[in-house]
């Protein structure tokens, strides 16, 4: 979706700022907030997408004015409720009022104390990979209003292959609650002044990973 | 950054006044702890974990390796999850690790404009300025202008090259080692890996600039 978050290029927000010695978390309640992330997603609550696509749809004021682990926590109320994990009326009670669905697993403390890793996005591939490194290859011009990885900046632009990373689950799709949909996965590099134009920095390449629906093949005039 | 990157609500465990996230947020424990979705401990080991045991040194490691064993740089620069499980000591590593190297003529910079994607195997949880909207907005289309907020300039002849993380891959640089290293450990050069330079808003830091 075309929203707040997809923020490479915009201008007016200012100087990045560094913290020194920054700790992990600001508060304690930050730390809650991404332990029971992941506490929901090892218990296949939802996909990782579902999160992200959730955080995209919060009002953009809202989006823009929270911190980041605010953010997390009003997507993960979100996708609490849309998927029937909790009711509205609970939050607001702040304790269980209901049966509401059981989920196939949870996290134990053995489970973390293992070492948790990341989950896995490889998947099986459906089909032979459209392109190879080297490729010159143009971005698909999409404004869906659900979720998406190809950012704006980079839509109907003319790049090349670099690298190929297998096939993946495709974001678009999972977030949608289509199914993992799996997608060949490459990095695509363009130059600078292809994004911004003739003004850009001219050292600049940028790349993004795009899955294979994003590119058309660039047939180069006979 | 903009005034809400430090709209944290500090915890005042010993006050009396909760804020609304705080409360929030223990609704939401309660309600999944009550509901059998999560466990208590679990979740505690988790914040541990963050807290005390992955972080950039970890990457840190990475790095000082790669730069005093070539067989484990090249191993590393051709496929990252599997060379960093080598090394028994780091955390589990997912499967779509990528490393990237600066070099003279290229330096190599990771944003993820659309979110937060983050190597935290190797680096931890990312730092607040990462998934600030000065830094995701300016960073694939100013990365001079970002390298200079942090008071890193490079060679006007040096290519820029951003990675947006997009998709699940993560990326590491490998930062240059700086001179004047010549025959030190890999202990010793892994104090002069920082976290920036792993990200490529910085540089690694010079003999010189340890702190004694």
């Amino acid at each position: 979706m075309n929203g707040i978050h997809d923020m490479g290029g915009m201008d007016g927000f200012g100087k990045v700022e560094a913290e020194a010695n920054e700790p992990p978390f600001h508060a304690r309640w930050e730390g809650r907030v991404l332990a029971m992330q992941r506490a929901m997603g090892y218990a296949g609550a939802w996909h990782i997408d579902h999160s992200r696509f959730a955080q995209e749809t919060l009002p953009p004021q809202v989006y823009l004015t929270v911190s980041y682990y605010q953010r997390w926590e009003l997507a993960m109320e979100k996708n609490l409720v849309d998927r029937g994990y909790v009711t509205a009326d609970e939050l607001a009670a702040g304790h269980a009022l209901h049966r509401t669905r059981p989920l196939d697993h949870k996290l134990t403390l053995d489970v973390v104390r293992a070492g948790m890793a990341r989950n896995s996005f490889f998947r099986q591939q459906q089909g032979p990979a459209r392109f190879k490194s080297g490729d010159r290859v143009r971005t698909t011009n999409i404004n869906p209003a659900t979720h998406t990885r190809l950012p704006r900046y980079a839509r109907d632009k003319l790049g090349v292959v670099e690298r190929i990373h297998g096939c993946h689950a495709y974001p678009d799709s999972v977030a949608a609650d289509k199914g993992d949909d799996p997608q060949w996965l490459y990095t695509v590099v363009f130059d600078g002044r292809e994004i911004w134009g003739p003004d850009a920095e001219p050292t600049l390449k940028i790349s993004i990973d795009a899955f294979e629906p994003y590119l058309e093949p660039h047939l180069e005039p006979a | 950054m903009t005034a809400h990157d430090h709209n944290h609500d500090h915890d005042d465990e010993h006050g009396s006044e909760l804020s609304e996230t705080q409360l929030r947020v223990r609704a939401l424990e309660t309600i999944l702890t009550e509901k059998g979705y999560v466990d208590p401990a679990a979740l505690d080991a988790i914040v541990e974990t963050y807290e005390t045991r992955i972080g950039p040194r970890n990457g840190a490691v990475v790095v000082a390796k790669a730069w005093t064993d070539p067989a484990f740089r090249q191993a590393l620069l051709s496929d990252a999850t599997k060379a960093v499980a080598t090394l028994g000591h780091v955390s589990k590593v997912g499967d779509h690790l990528v490393a990237v190297e600066n070099t003279p003529e290229r330096h190599n910079m990771i944003v993820c404009t659309l979110c937060s994607c983050y190597p935290w195997e190797v680096l931890g949880l990312p730092p607040v300025w990462y998934k600030s909207a000065p830094y995701r907005s300016r960073a694939v289309k100013d990365p001079r202008g970002v390298l200079a907020d942090f008071g890193v300039e490079l060679p006007k002849a040096t290519e820029i090259r951003v990675w947006d993380s997009t998709a699940e891959t993560r990326f590491l640089v490998l930062p240059m080692r700086p001179a004047g290293t010549e025959g030190w450990s890999e202990e010793r050069l892994a104090d002069l890996v920082t976290r920036d330079s792993m990200i490529g808003t910085g540089l690694a830091r010079k003999p010189g600039e340890l702190a004694q």
